[in-house]
C-alpha cells in the first residue's frame, strides 16, 4: 500500500472539519452548510480511493496503521480494513454528505452546532468501523454517543429529552459492561501469553475456557444487541427515531445500528466462538421473533416514522439471523443486508422527513392521494420501498435471499418463520404506500404540496442509483467480501476445532453438510478434563 | 539520646509552601484598599516555585526527621498535584472573591497554609507527623469554610465541618494510640516491622487501630458512611473553598491513606482490603444515588465527589495490581474535572445571586457557547465518557480491580457510572435543551477564572487522549511505596 495513512485521514478528516466549522461565525448559516457538505465529501473521496486500492483477493487486514498509544497496557492505535468493514466505511462516508444535504431545509436553528456534531459523529462512526484495538474501538464507540445524544435532544421532537436520555442510558449500560469484558479479555491474554493485549488480531487466537467465554460473550453481546437493537432490547429505538431530527434518524438507522451488527461480526462472534455457537439457536430465535414482531408492530403504526422505525427492528432481525448461521451465504447476506438497510431505511427516513417538512405531520391518516401533486416524490418513494421489501432486481432482495438461503441450511423452521417477515414486510409497506400515495385526496392542503426540490433530488438520487446497482450487480461487492468472510468463518471453525467444544462440533456448526458431525460428541465433563 | 541528623531537603517543599503563606500574610499588612489580587499572584508564584523545587526531588528517596518525613516520588507526585491544584484555585479565587464579601488577605494565606498541610500529609512517615499535617490542613480549611462571615450558609458550613472534623480527629488519634500500643512506635517503618513479627493480641489491637484510622481518613475523604457533612459543607462554603476541599483535602486524605495502608499497615492487608472493598462499593453507590436527587449544583457535585471517592477506593482495594497508580492518576483527573466544574459554578454565580440551582443553567450552552462547551467537557469527563480524562482514570481503576480479581467490584463501578451519567447529563439537558435560566455576567469580565477553566479543560482533553505519560509518573510514584 501507499505510505499515506489513508485510514487515519478518513477517520480524522471529519474531526478537522468539525474544528473548522466550529470557528465559523454562527450567523452565516449558508457558509456553514456549504463547508460542512464539502468536509463530508472529503472522507467520501478518500473512501472511494480506499475502495480502488483495496485488494479483493486479500482476506486479511489492509492499509493497517499502528502507533503506540498507552504502552503500559499494550494499547495501540491500530486501524485496518477488510472485506467485512470496507463497505460499511463506504456507507458511512456516503450517508453523511446525504444527511448534510438533507438537513439544509430541516435544520434552521443552531445550524453550526448541528453540523459540528454531525461531523464529530462521523469521526466516531468511521473510527469504530476501522479500529483493530479493542480499547480504541471502545473509545470511538462511546464517542459516538455524545453527538447523537445532542442531535436527538436539541433538534428532536416534543419528547426529545426523554428519548435522548433513554438512548444514552441504554447504550451506556450495555457498553460499560463490555468495557469490563474487554479488560478481562486483555488480562486473559496476559495470563496465557505473558503480556496484556488489546490487539484484536492477537486476541482472535486466544482460546478461552468455557465459563469465562460465556460471560465475556454475554457482556459483548449485550452491548451490541442493545445497539442493533435485538428484540427485546429494542424499546429505545422507536423513541429515538421518532424524536430525532431527520438527519439524526438517517444516521441512526443507516449507520449506528450497523455498529451493533458489526460488533457481533467483528468482535463477539469470532472472539468467543464456542459461546456464540452455543447461544446461536437462542439468538437466532430472538432474531426471528424480532423479524415477525417488528413487522407486525410496524403494520399497526399510524405514524410514518414509527412505522419505519419498527421496520428497522424487523430488518435487523434478518441481519442477526444471517450472522448466526455461521455459513458463507448467511454471513455475506448479513453484511449485504446491513448495506441495504442503511441505504433503504436511510432513504425512507429522508422521505418521511421531506413530507414532514411540507405538512408538519407524519400521521398516515393525514395523507392520501399524494401521487397526483408529488409524482417525483412518489416515484422515489416507490423504488425505495420496493428495495426495502426485497423486490428482485433491487438491493434488498440479494441480502434477504442470501440470509434465508443460509438459514435454511441450519434451521429450517426458523428460516421459514423468518421468511414470513418478507411477506409481512411487503404487506405493511405496500399498505402504507397505498394509504399515503393513492386513494382519494382527503385533505385539501395536500393538493398544494410542492414536489421535490433539486437539492432533495440530489440527496435521494445517489441512493436510488446505488439501490439499483446493488440489486443488479451484487458481484463486485460480494467478491470483495468473500475472502474476508471465508477467513472469518475459517477462524471460527479453527477455534472451535481447537477447543473441541461439546455443544456442537466444529464441522456441524460451520458447515451443516458435513457427515462427520456426530463423531465428536464428547460428554461435557469428560471434555472439561481434556481441556485442562 | 542522640540528636537525629536532619536532612532539610526532605522538608524543602513544605518549607517553601509555608514561607509563601507567611509572605502572603506579611504582604497583606502593607496593602491598602480592597484589591488583594497581588496576594493571589504572590501565592501562585510561591506555589509554582514549590512545585518546581519538588519536581527536582523526583530521584531522591530520603527519610529524615527521625523517620517522620520522607522525600520520595510519591511525595513529589502529590506535592506537584497540590501545588497545581492550589495555583488553579488561587487563580479562580481572584475573580470569585469579588462576588463575595471576603476581602481579607488571610484568605490567600490560609489557602497556601492548607496546601502546605496537604504536602506534609503526603510526605509523612510517622503518625504524629501525619496527625500534625492533618491539623495544619484542617484548621486552615475550617477557617476558610467560614471566611464569608456575613453569609449564614458559610458560618453553618464552618461549624459543621469543624465539629465533624473534630470527631474524625478523635477517631484518628485513638487509632494511632492503639497502633502505638500494638507496636511501641509511631513511625510507619517501625509499625510495619512490628506487625510482621505478629502475635495474636498485637494483631487484634492493630486491626482495631487500623479500622479507626480508616474511619478518620474516611471522614476527610468523604467516604460513606462518614460523608454526611459533605453536601452541607460543600454547598455552604464559598465555592473556591469548596474546590479546595473537594480536590485538595480529598487528595491529601487519599495520599495519607495510601501511604499508611501500603507501608505501615501492609501486613494487615487481608484485614483492611475487605473493609475498603465495602467502603468503596457503599461510597460509589450512595454518592451516585443521592446525587440523582439534587437540584442544587453544588450539592450535586458534592454527592458526585462522594461517588468519586468510592471509585478512588477501588484503587486501594486493588493496590497490589496497579491500583495505587490508578488511584494517583484518578486523583489528577478528578482534580482537573472538579476545578473545572466548580469554576463554571463560580462563573454562573453573580454577586448576591449565587445561581446554584440546576434550573439556572437552562439555555447556558447556547447563550455562552464556550462556557457551555467547557462545562460539557467537565461533566462528560466526570461521567467517564472517552476520550476525556475521567474515562482514562476509570479505565485504569477498573483494570486494576479486574486484574486483582475483584470483577464484582468493577461491575459495581461500571453500573454506578451508568447511574452517574443520568445526573451529569441532566445538567447538559438543562444547558442545551431548556430555556430561561439565569442571566450571567459575560465570562470575559473575569479573565483569571476563564484562564483557570481553559487550563482545566485543556488538561481534561489532553490527558484523556494521551494518558500514558501521566500514568507512568503515577506508576513510578507508587512504586516507591512498595520498594522499601
Amino acid at each position: 500500500m501507499t505510505a499515506m495513512p489513508i485510514l487515519s485521514l478518513i477517520v480524522f478528516s471529519p474531526l478537522a472539519g468539525a474544528l473548522v466549522v466550529a470557528l465559523l461565525p454562527p450567523e452565516n448559516a449558508g457558509a456553514i452548510r456549504r463547508s460542512t457538505f464539502v468536509f463530508t465529501l472529503v472522507p467520501l473521496v478518500l473512501a472511494i480511493l480506499l475502495l480502488a486500492a483495496f485488494d479483493p483477493a486479500n482476506s486479511g487486514m489492509q492499509c493497517t496503521e499502528t502507533a503506540r498509544w498507552i504502552p503500559q497496557f499494550h494499547i495501540d492505535y491500530r486501524l485496518g480494513v477488510d472485506g467485512l468493514s470496507l463497505f460499511l466505511v463506504l456507507l458511512t462516508a456516503f450517508l453523511t454528505p446525504v444527511v448534510a444535504l438533507a438537513s439544509w431545509g430541516d435544520i434552521q436553528k443552531r445550524v453550526k452546532e448541528y453540523m459540528v456534531l454531525l461531523l464529530l459523529l462521523e469521526c466516531g462512526m468511521l473510527g469504530a468501523f476501522l479500529a483493530l484495538d479493542l480499547f480504541l474501538f471502545y473509545v470511538f464507540w462511546e464517542v459516538m454517543l455524545v453527538p447523537m445524544y445532542f442531535l436527538i435532544g436539541i433538534w428532536g421532537g416534543p419528547r426529545r429529552v426523554y428519548a435522548a436520555i433513554k438512548f444514552v442510558l441504554y447504550t451506556m449500560a450495555g457498553s460499560l459492561l463490555m468495557l469490563v469484558g474487554i479488560i478481562y479479555l486483555a488480562l486473559q491474554h496476559a495470563a496465557q501469553r505473558g503480556e496484556l493485549s488489546f490487539d484484536l488480531l492477537r486476541l482472535y487466537d486466544l482460546s478461552l475456557p468455557f465459563p469465562a467465554q460465556a460471560w465475556l460473550f454475554a457482556a459483548f453481546a449485550l452491548a451490541f444487541a442493545i445497539k442493533v437493537p435485538m428484540f427485546p432490547l429494542h424499546t429505545w429505538l422507536p423513541d429515538a427515531h421518532v424524536e430525532a431530527p431527520t438527519g439524526g434518524s438517517v444516521i441512526l438507522a443507516g449507520v449506528l445500528l450497523k455498529l451493533g451488527t458489526y460488533g457481533f461480526l467483528r468482535f463477539a462472534l469470532p472472539l468467543f466462538p464456542d459461546a456464540a455457537i452455543a447461544a446461536a439457536p437462542v439468538l437466532a430465535a430472538l432474531a426471528v421473533v424480532g423479524i415477525v414482531y417488528g413487522a407486525l408492530v410496524a403494520m399497526a403504526q399510524p405514524d410514518l416514522k414509527k412505522l419505519v422505525a419498527y421496520s428497522s427492528v424487523s430488518h435487523l432481525g434478518f441481519v442477526m439471523l444471517g450472522l448466526f448461521t455461521f455459513n458463507p451465504e448467511g454471513t455475506a447476506g448479513a453484511i449485504y443486508q446491513m448495506l441495504n438497510h442503511g441505504l433503504s431505511t436511510g432513504a425512507l427516513f429522508l422521505l418521511v422527513g421531506m413530507i414532514y417538512e411540507r405538512r408538519h405531520t407524519r400521521q398516515i391518516a393525514d395523507f392520501g392521494g399524494l401521487w397526483k401533486p408529488l409524482p417525483v416524490y412518489g416515484a422515489c418513494f416507490l423504488v425505495i420501498l420496493l428495495s426495502s421489501i426485497g423486490l428482485p432486481g433491487l438491493n434488498g432482495f440479494v441480502g434477504e435471499f442470501l440470509i434465508l438461503l443460509g438459514a435454511f441450511g441450519r434451521w429450517r423452521l426458523l428460516a421459514a418463520a423468518g421468511a414470513t417477515g418478507v411477506v409481512l414486510g411487503a404487506a405493511y409497506m405496500l399498505w402504507m404506500f397505498l394509504r399515503v400515495m393513492f386513494g382519494p385526496m382527503r385533505h385539501g392542503e395536500n393538493a398544494a404540496l410542492a414536489d421535490l426540490s433539486p437539492r432533495e433530488i440530489a440527496a435521494l438520487a445517489p441512493i436510488l442509483a446505488l439501490c439499483l446497482y446493488m440489486g443488479m450487480y451484487p458481484q463486485p461487492l460480494l467478491r470483495r467480501m468473500e475472502p474476508s468472510v471465508d477467513a472469518y468463518l475459517a477462524r471460527i471453525e479453527k477455534r472451535i476445532a481447537a477447543s473441541e467444544h461439546p455443544v456442537l462440533t466444529a464441522r456441524s456448526a460451520v458447515a451443516e453438510s458435513s457427515p462427520a458431525h456426530s463423531a465428536a460428541q464428547i460428554p461435557r465433563a469428560a471434555n472439561w478434563e481434556n481441556s485442562r | 539520646m542522640t540528636v537525629p541528623s536532619i536532612s532539610w531537603v526532605v522538608a524543602l517543599p513544605a518549607i517553601l509552601a509555608t514561607l509563601t503563606g507567611l509572605l502572603v500574610l506579611l504582604a497583606d499588612l502593607g496593602m491598602e484598599g480592597p484589591d488583594r489580587d497581588a496576594l493571589g499572584w504572590l501565592g501562585i508564584l510561591g506555589l509554582a516555585v514549590t512545585a518546581a523545587a519538588s519536581a527536582v526531588l523526583w530521584n531522591t528517596h530520603t527519610t529524615s526527621f527521625a523517620g517522620g518525613l520522607t522525600a520520595d516520588r510519591y511525595a513529589v507526585f502529590f506535592n506537584v498535584l497540590f501545588c497545581l491544584a492550589g495555583i488553579l484555585t488561587l487563580l479562580q479565587s481572584m475573580n470569585y472573591l469579588q462576588t463575595t464579601d471576603i476581602h481579607g488577605g488571610d484568605y490567600y494565606s490560609l489557602t497556601v497554609f492548607a496546601i502546605a498541610g496537604m504536602m506534609l500529609m503526603a510526605a509523612a512517615t510517622d503518625f504524629i507527623v501525619a496527625f500534625l499535617a492533618l491539623e495544619i490542613l484542617s484548621i486552615a480549611v475550617y477557617a476558610l469554610a467560614g471566611i464569608w462571615r456575613t453569609e449564614p450558609r458559610s458560618n453553618e458550613a464552618a461549624l459543621k465541618y469543624f465539629l465533624m472534623g473534630a470527631f474524625a480527629t478523635g477517631f484518628l488519634l485513638f487509632g494511632i494510640a492503639l497502633l502505638y500500643g500494638a507496636s511501641g512506635t509511631t513511625t510507619f517503618a517501625g509499625i510495619h516491622t512490628a506487625l510482621q513479627a505478629e502475635t495474636r493480641p498485637v494483631r487484634t489491637l492493630a486491626v482495631a487501630g487500623m479500622a479507626l484510622l480508616v474511619v478518620g481518613f474516611g471522614f476527610k475523604a468523604a467516604a460513606v458512611p462518614f460523608h454526611l457533612w459533605t453536601p452541607d459543607v460543600y454547598e455552604g462554603a464559598p465555592t473556591s473553598v469548596t474546590v479546595l476541599m473537594a480536590v485538595g483535602v480529598k487528595a491529601a486524605a487519599f495520599a495519607a491513606l495510601g501511604r499508611v495502608l501500603t507501608t505501615a499497615l501492609e501486613p494487615l492487608l487481608p484485614d483492611w482490603q475487605g473493609l475498603v472493598w465495602i467502603a468503596a462499593a457503599l461510597t460509589m453507590t450512595v454518592g451516585n444515588v443521592l446525587a440523582l436527587l439534587q437540584e442544587n449544583i453544588k450539592r450535586m457535585l458534592a454527592y458526585s465527589s462522594i461517588a468519586h471517592a468510592g471509585y478512588l477506593l477501588i484503587g486501594l482495594v486493588a493496590v497490589r495490581e496497579g491500583g495505587g497508580a490508578a488511584m494517583l492518576f484518578y486523583l489528577v483527573a478528578y482534580a482537573l474535572m472538579n476545578i473545572g466544574a466548580f469554576g463554571v459554578v463560580m462563573l454562573v454565580g453573580k454577586r448576591g445571586e449565587p445561581n446554584e440551582r440546576i434550573q439556572d443553567y437552562a439555555g447556558l450552552g447556547f447563550r455562552h457557547p464556550a462556557l457551555g462547551a467547557a462545562m460539557a467537557i467537565f461533566l462528560l469527563s466526570l461521567a467517564g465518557i472517552p476520550p476525556l480524562v475521567g474515562f482514562a482514570g476509570k479505565f485504569y481503576l477498573f483494570s486494576a480491580a479486574v486484574r486483582a480479581g475483584f470483577v464484582g467490584l468493577a461491575v459495581i463501578g461500571v453500573l454506578n457510572s451508568v447511574l452517574s451519567v443520568y445526573y451529569y447529563v441532566g445538567v447538559l439537558v438543562k444547558m442545551y435543551m431548556a430555556e430561561g435560566g439565569a442571566e450571567i455576567e459575560a465570562p470575559s469580565t473575569r479573565p483569571h477564572l476563564v484562564t483557570a477553566l481553559l487550563l482545566a479543560a485543556v488538561g481534561t482533553v489532553l490527558l484523556g487522549v494521551f494518558p500514558s505519560w501521566a500514568y507512568e509518573l503515577a506508576r513510578q510514584s507508587f512504586l516507591v511505596l512498595r520498594a522499601h
